[in-house]
């Protein structure tokens, strides 16, 4: 993972990583040239109207109002510009838009202190039922071995495997605390709320392992929440499914206890 | 206290005395104050699943009856105002001393109401409703209380011939009233989101 | 110190009446100042331990580690909760016992009163109350560390579940209610001051910035605190008596599941939160930019540029600051169509903040500019603040804050924000103000030291945070090392680190200057800084009950460098 991360952004590795990019080197270029503008300025006025013996403070030399207005308008033209043009266009692309589940990879990541429990529907396509009664150590999310969508399920524990290219649809949920779902080379990082189920959509552009982290504070271990994301190549991708699919013991022990 | 002097001018910038103004401005505070709690209300009420209709979860007959004893109450108190205004030393203390008796009228009345409820095994913790309930009107017992406060202290004060004849008692009492009159709007709303609707 | 003027008017004789139960605001308003500096310093200690861990995580407390007990610091070492108790503790001191007491309690206790030409507050009882409820309310918070359990440790914001299910949150909770009374009672305080008690003349067109922007901070608590205050009470519900104001049903937690009734949303703690907290971020920043109007004023010699617009800037500061809340929750969970709405707000108003700072350094134009300590102070938060007012750009950005959202780029805005800008201001303002107080000038040399020390520590100790958190680096991380994404901006937890320790000896200086100058330094008069408003018009320090005879305003606060007068002053209450 050593190439990934560095000074500066890591590595942009989904879809929309290069538009949140291109946001904030646009908006760093900006504040640079607004702040280096302004500081000369500053120490033009610093130096020009030190004080000096004899020379008295003249108060008629103001600028109009206007001009003084002038920092103003045009701070606000550039902010009605990003917001038209940039942040309201792409924030609906990425949050307020999710592909078709028929087309996407269908994942449910359930967080919990201080691990990330991720469940695949496996081969059939569809998840298999939970049920709260049914949570143990052994079985973090409570699925439901009697279901029959529940036989070729796979759930693995902070793994996160993806196909490239294919858009993945993640539905978010905790169950005990606030987490966040953060990955920085896929630009993408949402709170996860227990009591909600939170739809994100990635579609990784990049094979290669990257982290997941949790990115709001969920207790002592918060630090040691992370996980690994690996994205694979499709053939690869089924290939790992398949195995994993097929490693899992059929029938979960239903009287194990903590 | 040379400080009473600067509180005791009455020609300020105003036109308000700095007592009502102030009074005013608490109770600003605690509009927002019960307007955050009555949006909890309200959020959580349209997120719920089940919300128990109040005719069947509390006891409304109580409650009706603490309704018309609060209503009475700031009557009584506006009555305390007037005596004070004509320099009505009885007549004063006997409408205050009749707040005073119908707020802790109510107080009783709730008590009945919340033991009622706890000796069926309703705690705060029984549902979001019962939460909701005990929450907003245990507060609004406590503004009571404060008002109570309040009101004991002017009555006890109105014994002290520098008080009652102080140029501020007027002021105060007026500020009472207001405070009272709010704990009172406040059951007005309190009353029929909880118990009828 | 003020024995010369202790016989004045009639204020009380004995010891206790006079310093500690006093009623007289220039007491009280030393008290808060000098309370909230040792809570200041108790935070900032806090953080410097934090600062070791970030820097050398795993490496044992040097000289410390060994007295803490052993389940915070086994062999010395910073335990997970104790970080993040540090954590929560070092947010709350800071904002709620430190800054808003100082510029609040503080400044505007002590100088609000003699600018508007007020013998006192309007509720001199009152506010020797807020002052108490304060301490009380601090050292409660304070000795939660002490309790079982120990303090608060689920961050200052405590979002539930996780503040309802941690030890600690109790009493943070207890003595947040506390702190708030105490501040809506202060509020109350400075707004019936400022609308009644003016002296003749003193018109509100005529009061000094400064008086405004503590006018409009005692707004913003009076409305947003008691949302706050609601909220606090609601979280101890479900604390206490177990209800699920903000629990949602089937919660496990490390596998045992939690028995509550369920029903509640987590989210509405972060709306009614953040009702609060954003309105407070203003009543951090507002008094600081009164206080440096004022100094860049007095020390330009000439009118501040634009008076009218820096208030009205205030004012609609104030106003806007109660609709852009969910500008902290982009990424929260909530509608994502709601966050178009506050994206707007957000940038609405950075619009009066930008008058407000470009105002302020028009004002320097045709001046005649004295390098004198608390001008640096002044001129220095004028570029530092600008650059916490620029990286808030990209966090307001709903696009951009999808990935800078909780990194390090976060706290290096806001303590850009709120340190060199916050408290840059008020230790100016301590240097402007401190003749007044004690009639005794501060050692300038001592306070140059103080100031470059200062601001090139502060710089070092923030500037990195922002490549940092460009990186990815997340914030309240006990252990960076542990995330993979962290490891190669490693070194600047370092560098962050060694700032931090040497801004905490150039702290020393000040320290010694303050105490030492209060009985021993040079002597001032009445208006060492040829000032034109009226706290200048007193004496130093000003006896109790203020003005020995009622001034009559005359004109506006600034008239400075009035052609056809000898002096380049003229005081507001100067007849004509």
């Amino acid at each position: 993972m050593n190439n990934i991360y560095g000074y500066g952004l890591p590595v942009a590795a989904s879809t929309y990583a290069s538009k949140i990019d291109f946001g904030i080197w646009l908006i760093h270029a900006a504040m640079i040239t607004i702040f280096v503008l302004w500081s000369i300025f500053f120490a033009y006025l610093l130096i020009k109207y030190r004080r000096r013996p004899g020379v008295p403070a003249r108060r008629e030399e103001h600028s109009g109002e206007l001009a003084s207005l002038m920092p103003d308008i045009v701070v606000m033209l550039f902010e009605i510009g990003l917001i038209v043009f940039y942040a309201i266009p792409v924030w609906g692309k990425i949050k307020m838009t999710l592909p078709p589940a028929r087309d996407s990879v269908l994942v449910n990541v359930e967080a919990e202190q201080f691990a990330w429990n991720v469940h695949y529907p496996g081969p059939d396509g569809k998840f298999g039922a939970t049920k709260e009664s049914l949570i143990r150590f052994s079985n973090p999310i409570g699925l439901d071995s009697s279901d029959p969508a529940a036989a070729d399920d796979v759930v693995v524990a902070n793994e996160l495997h993806l196909p490239v290219g294919k858009p993945a649809l993640i539905h978010l949920t905790s169950l005990d605390v606030i987490h966040d779902f953060f990955v920085p080379a896929f630009r993408i990082k949402q709170d996860i709320v227990p009591g909600m189920d939170i739809p994100i959509w990635i579609t990784p552009t990049r094979v290669g392992h990257y982290e997941l982290a949790c990115a709001q504070l969920c207790g002592f271990g918060h630090s040691l929440m992370r996980g690994d994301v690996y994205v694979q190549s499709q053939a690869d991708y089924d290939a790992w499914l398949k195995s994993r699919a097929a490693a899992k013991p059929k029938t979960a022990p239903a009287t194990e206890g903590f | 206290m040379t400080t009473t002097a600067a509180t005791a001018n009455p020609d300020t910038h105003t036109g308000i005395t700095n007592a009502k103004l102030g009074v005013w401005l608490f109770l600003c505070s605690e509009v927002m104050l019960f307007a955050t709690l009555f949006t909890t209300y309200i959020v959580l009420r349209l997120s719920a699943t089940t919300w128990p209709w109040g005719w069947d979860a509390l006891n409304v007959p109580l409650g009706t009856l603490n309704t018309a004893i609060l209503i009475t109450s700031s009557v009584t108190i506006v009555m305390a105002y007037a005596r004070a205004y004509d320099k009505d030393l009885k007549g004063f203390r006997f409408w205050m001393a009749a707040t005073l008796f119908l707020s802790f009228a109510f107080l009783v009345v709730k008590g009945f109401e919340y033991h009622g409820e706890f000796s069926k095994g309703i705690w705060p913790s029984t549902s979001v409703f019962y939460a909701t309930y005990f929450t907003l009107t245990g507060l609004h017992a406590c503004h009571i209380i404060g008002g109570i406060i309040v009101n004991s202290t002017l009555l006890r004060m109105s014994y002290k011939k520098e008080c009652w004849e102080h140029p501020l008692f007027l002021g105060r009492v007026e500020g009472a009233g207001l405070y009272w009159h709010f704990v009172d709007i406040v059951w007005i709303f309190l009353f029929p989101a909880l118990y009828l609707i | 110190m003020s024995d010369a003027h202790g016989a004045h008017a009639h204020g009380p004789t004995s010891f206790w009446r006079k310093y500690v139960f006093s009623t007289d605001h220039k007491v009280i308003g030393l008290q808060y100042m000098i309370t909230a500096m040792v809570f200041l310093m108790i935070g900032f200690c806090l953080m410097l331990l934090m600062r070791w861990q970030l820097a050398w995580p795993g490496a044992p407390i040097p000289f410390f580690g060994r007295l803490f007990p052993a389940d915070l610091a086994p062999n010395g070492v910073m335990s997970g909760e104790f970080y993040n108790q540090l954590g929560a503790m070092h947010g709350t001191i800071m904002v709620f016992l430190g800054i808003v007491p100082f510029a609040v309690g503080g400044y505007g206790n002590y100088v609000l009163p003699l600018q508007i030409g007020a013998p006192d507050m309007a509720f001199p009882r009152l506010n020797m109350a807020s002052y108490w409820l304060f301490l009380v309310g601090g050292v409660v918070m304070l000795s939660s560390f002490l309790m079982p359990g120990g303090a608060a440790q689920s961050g200052w914001t405590s979002y539930p579940p996780l503040a309802v299910i941690n030890p600690g949150q109790t009493v943070w909770l207890l003595s947040m209610v506390v702190i708030i009374t105490s501040s809506l009672l202060g509020a109350i305080n400075f707004l019936v001051t400022a609308a009644n008690m003016r002296a003749p003349g003193m018109t509100l067109w005529r009061m000094p910035v400064f008086c405004w922007s503590e006018l409009v901070a005692s707004v913003l608590l009076l409305l947003a605190f008691p949302p706050l205050e609601a909220a606090a009470v609601l979280e101890l519900m479900d604390r206490v008596f177990h209800t699920s104001f903000y629990m949602p049903a089937g919660l496990f937690v490390l596998g045992h599941p939690i028995h509550v009734s369920g029903g509640g949303q987590p989210l509405l703690w972060e709306h009614l939160f953040w009702f609060l907290a954003h309105p407070e971020v203003y009543v951090l920043v507002l008094p600081p930019m009164g206080i440096v109007a004022e100094i860049i004023a007095n020390n330009t010699r000439k009118p501040l540029h634009g008076y009218k617009t820096i208030v009205w800037s205030m004012i609609a500061i104030g106003v806007m600051s109660f609709i852009v809340w969910a500008h902290h929750m982009f990424i929260s969970g909530m509608s994502p169509a709601l966050s178009n709405f506050f994206l707007v707000t957000t940038m609405i108003i950075s619009v009066p903040s930008v008058a407000i700072l470009t105002c302020l350094i028009f004002s320097l134009k045709g001046g005649s500019i004295r390098f004198t300590t608390p001008m640096l102070y002044a001129l220095a938060f004028l570029p530092l603040f600008g650059i916490g007012g620029l990286t808030g750009l990209p966090l307001g950005l709903t696009v951009t804050d999808i990935y800078l959202h909780d990194t390090y780029y976060v706290i290096g805005h806001f303590h850009f924000v709120v340190v060199t800008g916050s408290i840059l201001a008020l230790l100016g303002g301590t240097y402007h103000w401190f003749p007044k107080w004690f009639g005794r000038k501060m050692n300038d040399t001592l306070g140059k030291i103080h100031f470059w020390g200062s601001v090139i520590c502060m710089i070092g100790v923030f500037a990195p945070m922002f490549p940092m958190g460009l990186a990815g680096a997340s914030r309240r991380l006990y252990d960076p090392t542990a995330q993979v994404h962290n490891l190669v901006v490693q070194p600047l937890n370092v560098v962050s680190t060694v700032f931090a320790y040497g801004l905490f000896l150039f702290q020393l200086p000040f320290i010694w200057n303050f105490f030492h100058s209060m009985f021993r330094g040079e002597k001032a008069e009445e208006n060492p800084w040829q000032a034109t408003t009226l706290e200048w018009a007193c004496p130093s320090p000003p006896p109790h009950g203020n003005f020995e005879k009622t001034p009559h305003v005359r004109r506006g606060p600034y008239e400075y460098s009035a052609p056809g007068r000898k002096t380049d002053y003229w005081p507001q209450g100067d007849p004509a």
